[in-house]
């Protein structure tokens, strides 16, 4: 059948975009967004941008005035722990409300995962990888990996090619995001001119403030059912600006391993000190000494210490 | 002659977009997927060369899709069919089979009779295409 055959379909003459907006369900995950995403301001807005954008090309689509599916591809660069993986999460989960991916599942990968170690072994991988995340989201971490300029026969360039070729001639089955640290990520993208021209979307992560962080800690420790008493609120801040000075300071994640060895101090220090019955208060509170104990306070890892002895 | 084996054979050539579609109702069925092509059509030729692993963990078939088309590059004058394996107990068997590819000319079959002791005979059918070398047939 030729395409002057075929009856073309009733075409709305106007389309609302509220109602769009409410029956897509996009609402929902940007309200949870905001609500389960403490900062990152100008990502939000970005994301409540492309939001718009899609919303806006789906009536367009509906109205016959566009034909060509959007680049959806994205890069996402910003210092380590500063949630780019929730985000890419919740992305895939909106550009699926919106029809824009099948089934909305994320795939993660890192360089591992993509090159191979041998001749011949690196397509396979690759198109292996791409093939799980048909219909749904691939998440490259640390993309600036995939390109070795010090190594001419390295195998990473043939899984960029790859990459290139499905990006470009599926771009309805999958949306590829590339994450990493913006300095690094900007070598990547000058060194590979055929992904910046693919990406449309650029999103830039801030790293957190001081009182966004101790806002993120207290919202771990309270889906842990934790609780910080009032000296231990203030240590707790004073850690994090300590922290964010010392080297491997990666935000949020940071703030996650600090609460855990707290908990394990917190779990020392009743185990020892502890003579009678303990409550439910007691069990699931953190004092001021579990915080303090912290390595932090007392000028960072033994290694760095070591390390910057050594330098004088 | 046009072959008839597995489902939808009497139908016209299924576009990718059907392809698509039966391959995701097997996936959201839990069968794993796989491409398989070969140039021998015998009816009773069931082992067909492997185009890659079964897709066990593909949620979407755009990657069966995907697949059929690079096999269509590599072996486009041969047949190539899309299978669905039910991997449950008890059934452990294929419960999908179409083609999705074959050959612009098919030569067809040839009965072929053998003479036995007594006035026996007995019948076989033998494809045109396969007189010729594996390789060489359907050009």
């Amino acid at each position: 059948m030729t395409d002057a055959q075929t009856p073309t379909p009733d075409r709305p003459a106007t389309v609302d975009l509220a109602a769009a907006y409410e029956a897509s369900g996009v609402k929902d995950v940007l309200n949870e967004m905001d609500s389960t995403m403490i900062g990152l301001a100008p990502v939000k807005g970005r994301i409540r941008e492309t939001a718009a954008l899609l919303l806006v090309d789906q009536a367009r689509r509906q109205m016959g005035l566009a034909t060509e599916t959007p680049t959806l591809h994205m890069s996402f660069t910003g210092n380590p722990g500063t949630g780019k993986t929730s985000v890419a999460n919740r992305m895939a989960n909106l550009l699926h409300r919106l029809g824009y991916v099948r089934k909305g599942h994320l795939v993660t990968v890192t360089r591992d995962d993509l090159v191979g170690q041998y001749i011949g072994h690196t397509a396979p991988k690759t198109k292996e990888v791409l093939k799980k995340a048909m219909g749904g989201v691939l998440f490259i971490d640390e993309a600036y990996y995939l390109y070795r300029p010090e190594n001419e026969r390295d195998y990473g360039q043939e899984a960029i090619e790859i990459l290139l070729q499905v990006m470009e001639n599926n771009r309805d089955d999958l949306v590829v995001i590339l994450a990493g640290y913006a300095d690094r990520m900007d070598r990547f993208f000058d060194s590979n001119p055929g992904f910046r021209s693919r990406i449309a979307h650029h999103i830039e992560f801030p790293d957190y403030t001081d009182a966004e962080l101790l806002q993120i800690a207290e919202v771990m420790l309270n889906q842990q059912n934790y609780a910080f008493d009032p000296d231990a609120r203030a240590a707790m801040a004073a850690y994090i600006t300590a922290r964010r000075g010392q080297p491997h300071f990666a935000n949020a994640r940071s703030i996650r391993n600090a609460l855990d060895r707290a908990r394990l101090r917190q779990a020392n220090r009743l185990f020892n000190a502890a003579a009678g019955p303990l409550d439910a208060t007691a069990l699931s509170t953190i004092t001021d000494p579990d915080i303090r104990a912290s390595r932090v306070f007392r000028g960072g890892l033994d290694v760095d210490r070591t390390r910057s002895r050594a330098a004088e | 002659m046009r072959l008839t084996q597995g489902q939808f054979s009497f139908l016209p050539e299924l576009s990718d977009d059907d392809i698509r579609q039966q391959a995701q109702y097997a996936i959201d069925n839990g069968w794993a997927v796989s491409v398989e092509y070969t140039d021998d059509p015998h009816p009773r030729n069931t082992y067909w060369e492997m185009w890659g692993h079964p897709m066990f963990d593909n949620p979407d078939a755009a990657a069966v899709v995907f697949e059929v088309n690079e096999c269509r590059k590599a072996h486009g004058s041969k047949y190539i069919r899309v299978l669905a394996f039910d991997a449950t107990a008890g059934w452990e068997s294929i419960r999908m089979s179409f083609i999705v590819n074959r050959p612009a000319d098919e030569p067809g079959f040839r009965v072929v009779r053998q003479e036995g002791e007594g006035r026996i005979v007995r019948y076989t059918i033998e494809s045109y295409a396969a007189r010729e070398p594996e390789g060489r047939r359907y050009a």
